[in-house]
């Protein structure tokens, strides 16, 4: 049971972890100072799951590692976060993709663990569960007015849609231990709503919902894409350079 | 593209009015009171937000200032200063 969960929070707080570093990325660099402070405040919801989540995975393994432990003195293949959280950000349009993708997965699966047995991942999910509401409508607002604005923003738009669809079916993906473990949720229950929803924004926004391709996957057995790891670089390499530094 | 300019308003909590925080731009007012939520209530300070395009203000001129406001400074008897405000009544 134990490692078990231990998994599945590491699981859950890689993805927020490695998604709110890719989304911090965007700050000083966004379309518009307004966005700048829209996406650092994303990006820190994200970050405050990630803490919560490594914090409990920390307690679970027993072993006296912090939130700050997991995150930066792991190696690259010890992390099990979704490949679509690890993909660099490419343009705007891109960014607002992944964001529609991430957070509708992200708020399908809270709202279900709301109601887990599991006190601590249930806390988690009622918290970030209206966080990630509004990460939807920011993308969902944004996507809408892309898709719809001028032939350049249609074009980027859909091309963001497109490149990030091969890497959502790996949100989905069941396996033997969300099928054991009685107090998480099973993505695959969460599939089909998922589809709904982003159908209903990508056909609002004149854009062509992608095609089924080829799914990438991998994430949660921890192989990656050649990308985590130069993330992962930027990310550690402070507090692997000064070991317990502090200010 | 230069988006249009918004002026924010932010009521921090009931009872009191929507008071003027500052501005920014979004292309739309949907897309203004986001970045309004985001620019100017994420340390919570407020309940409700108003967004006006700042070209749908008409503003006195610095230039009247005269008129418009000096003559009020002679009239006292305006002024409710010959009562006594009840106790409790705090936002007066």
């Amino acid at each position: 049971m134990t490692p078990d969960l231990l998994a599945y929070a590491l699981r859950l707080g890689d993805d927020a972890l490695i998604a709110a570093q890719r989304t911090a990325e965007w700050i000083a660099a966004a379309p518009q100072l307004e966005e700048d402070v829209a996406l650092g405040n994303i990006g820190l919801d994200q970050l405050g799951q990630a803490r919560s989540l490594l914090t409990y995975a920390g307690e679970l393994e027993g072993a006296g590692r912090t939130e700050d432990d997991l995150a930066y003195f792991r190696d690259e293949r010890d992390f099990t976060n979704l490949q679509i959280c690890e993909l660099p950000n490419g343009d705007f349009g891109h960014a607002m993709a992944r964001l529609l993708y991430f957070a509708t997965y992200q708020h399908l699966l809270y709202d279900e663990l709301r109601t887990s047995s599991d006190e601590i991942l249930a806390g988690v999910a009622g918290k970030a569960v209206k966080e990630v509401a509004y990460h939807v409508d920011h993308a969902t607002q944004w996507v809408l007015r892309l898709g719809d604005g001028t032939d350049e923003s249609h074009g980027r738009m859909q091309a963001g849609l497109d490149a990030l669809w091969p890497y959502t079916a790996e949100m989905f993906a069941s396996d033997e231990l969300v099928r054991r473990l009685d107090v998480a949720v099973d993505p695959a229950s969460l599939e089909e709503e998922w589809h709904r929803r982003v159908t209903e924004v990508i056909d609002a926004s004149t854009c062509t919902r992608p095609a089924s391709t080829y799914q990438h996957s991998g994430g949660r057995e921890g192989r990656h894409t050649e990308h985590l790891g130069h993330l992962l670089a930027e990310l550690q390499h402070v507090a692997r350079s000064h070991p317990g530094a502090s200010w | 593209m230069i988006e249009p300019l918004w002026e924010i308003f932010v009521r921090s909590r009931r009872g009191l009015s929507h008071v003027h925080v500052g501005s920014l731009h979004a292309p739309d007012a949907t897309m203004a009171l986001r970045n309004a939520r985001d620019v100017y209530t994420r340390r919570q300070e407020g309940v409700s937000i108003w967004v006006v395009r700042a070209t749908d203000i008409t503003a006195s001129s610095p230039d009247e200032k005269d008129e418009f406001f000096d003559p009020a400074g002679d009239k006292v008897y305006r002024h409710p200063t010959f009562y006594q405000v009840p106790e409790g009544v705090d936002h007066l």
